[in-house]
């Protein structure tokens, strides 16, 4: 079997960000970059279904600049057996991500594209179902279990009521959601250890031309600061006062 | 033709989209998946797919992207549902896409949160179609207006995925994307049978619905459809009560659209404290029953 797992590199989702000075980005001065968390579970979940079933590859692919090496590299440590880099400077929407990782999937053939639900970053959600479109794959997205059943897999994804089950064949899209696993550790010695596996590089095959782009970004309003009450009786009092309750 | 399509899943999702509609300032058509369709919100014209359930994603995302194809916009309501099968409609669609828009500047200018709602992105499309998944809880409500006539849309839907298995909406609590109180529960509700006492029984007594954190529900504390924030369900009820919850940026991301913010925890320095309107330092365990009783002398 094989398993194609996007990386995405993210703003530690730990970090407090904010807006530089002109709007034009991000401040990303001393913040870490992490591999995206519904990736890492998304990758997890491919290595456990490796120690379960067998023979199954793993590749993982990131689209950025070189500086995704450093998420791929942990990605190997993890356990994929080799990564991709599609490098580029450029800036893609979703739409030409999708469009990128659908190219490499219509070379590598995985039976499953095993992603997360949405970047912690752009809290977009929108890449797995657009891959799943582009190359007509049926999809289970915000997966919470993972099962192999004969000739695909059985999802079970969290929905707006609590949970739903899919049988989905092969060649088929998963997206990744928080239970699906609690991803492993990997100390610094797996990551050098790692460096022996292969990490190619490669142009992107389509030009970004997005069809969406950020004019500017800006803190929210913040909300008023508030105080503390005592006890329980001046909360309700208050809370009347204000006519919620 | 500059156009807004509507898509509703379930019936009640059309009134909470007028708000949208109109701040976008186009004519729109609503199309209501499943249900009795509602006629007097405003619409050009209401079409009616009269679809028992809404199928798996692939099929039900081919069926609206024929369907939509005259539209410039298409939007629905932000639900795992609609994020679900919209972007897979945009995928084959080969459209852009608008993610949880708060803020209408213009027909293709949209406001947005990302990084946790750390951040608030200003964001332009550069073709047409588009589509979008909004959060209601910034848009005015609507007035109810002339009643147009339904049409009826054949639509037959086959899906590759199949569906196995679904727990239905369960229980009699209000929903968490409508209610008007909402007690949550976080970390320390040691278990299920405690958080559904202590929590289930204050939201209960206020007529409200229950929600957990991401911590609750990894642990079993609570079940994962009552997850609020970043990654779970967006809430804007006029009253949020936190009890046991140290105020995450995920957590915080689903809960600012609250009208009032009350923050029960026992650790003065918890940040929570930052965001609440009204605080209280106290062990939840001292504080909820107290709180029950407080309401109940009244
Ligand atoms: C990718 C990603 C997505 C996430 N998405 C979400 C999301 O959607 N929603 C979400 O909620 N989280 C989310 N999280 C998790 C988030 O970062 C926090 O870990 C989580 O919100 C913490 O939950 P908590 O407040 O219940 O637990 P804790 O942070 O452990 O806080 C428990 C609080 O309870 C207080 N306390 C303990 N005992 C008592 C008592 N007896 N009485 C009163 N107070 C008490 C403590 O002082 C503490 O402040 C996400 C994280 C990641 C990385």
């Amino acid at each position: 079997m094989k398993i194609l797992v996007p990386i995405k590199r993210v703003v530690d989702p730990y970090s407090r960000v904010r807006p530089l000075p002109d709007g034009s980005g991000i401040d990303t001065t001393g913040i870490k970059f992490e591999i995206n968390p519904f990736d890492e579970i998304a990758l997890e979940e491919a290595v456990r279904l490796r120690e379960r079933i067998g023979d199954v590859e793993i590749v993982a692919v990131s689209l950025g600049t070189s500086e995704c090496e450093e998420q791929l590299r942990k990605a190997l440590a993890m356990g994929a057996d080799r990564a991709i880099l599609i490098e580029t400077d450029q800036l893609y929407d979703p739409l030409g991500i999708a469009n990128e990782l659908a190219a490499l999937a219509q070379e590598f053939q995985p039976d499953i594209v095993l992603m997360g639900k949405q970047a912690t970053d752009d809290d977009c959600n929108q890449v797995g179902q657009m891959v799943a479109a582009i190359l007509e794959l049926p999809q289970a997205t915000f997966a919470s279990k993972v099962e192999t059943v004969p000739g695909g897999v059985r999802v079970t994804r969290e929905t707006d009521e609590g949970h739903e089950t899919l049988e989905l064949n092969f060649p088929c899209l998963i997206t990744t959601d928080l239970r699906l696993n609690e991803p492993r550790y990997v100390a610094l010695p797996g990551i050098i250890k790692a460096r022996s596996k292969p990490l190619d590089r490669r142009p992107a095959v389509t030009s970004s031309s997005p069809k969406i782009r950020t004019v500017r970004v800006e803190a929210p309003p913040a909300r008023q600061a508030g105080r503390m009450v005592t006890g329980v009786s001046e909360l309700v009092a208050i809370l009347k006062d204000k006519g919620v309750l | 033709m500059s156009k807004l399509l509507v898509i509703a899943f379930a019936p009640d999702e059309a009134v909470r989209s007028v708000g949208f509609a109109q701040a976008v300032g186009l004519p729109y058509d609503i199309l209501f998946l499943t249900g009795e369709p509602a006629t007097d919100l405003g619409a050009d014209r209401c079409l009616a797919a009269n679809l028992s359930e809404v199928p798996p994603a692939d099929g039900i995302a081919r069926f609206l992207a024929d369907f939509a194809a005259e539209y410039s916009h298409v939007a629905a309501l932000s639900s795992m549902r609609s994020k679900d099968v919209m972007a897979r409609v945009a995928g084959r669609m080969r459209a852009g896409m608008i993610t949880d828009a708060i803020g209408v500047e213009s027909p293709s200018v949209f406001r947005r949160p990302i990084l946790a709602g750390s951040i608030i992105e200003t964001v332009e499309t550069l073709s047409f179609p588009i589509l979008l998944t909004f959060r209601p809880a910034g848009f005015p409500k609507p007035e109810r207006t002339g009643a147009s006539s339904v049409e009826l849309i054949a639509a037959t839907i086959v899906s590759a995925a199949t569906r196995v298995a679904q727990t239905a909406q369960s229980g009699t609590r209000p929903d968490l994307g409508q209610a008007k109180v909402i007690v949550s529960g976080g970390r320390p509700l040691r278990d299920a049978e405690t958080f559904e006492r202590v929590i289930g029984g204050l939201a209960d007594r206020l007529g409200g619905a229950v929600g957990a954190t991401r911590a609750a529900v990894d642990s079993g504390i609570a079940h994962n459809e009552l997850q609020v924030g970043q990654t779970g369900k967006i809430v804007a009820p006029d009253l949020y009560i936190a009890a046991g919850i140290s105020g995450s940026t995920q957590h915080m991301a689903g809960i600012k659209d609250s009208k009032v913010i009350v923050a029960i925890n026992k650790d003065p320095d918890a940040p929570i404290f930052e965001f609440a309107d009204l605080g209280i330092v106290a062990d939840l365990y001292d504080a909820i029953p107290a709180f029950v009783q407080a309401l109940g002398d009244s």
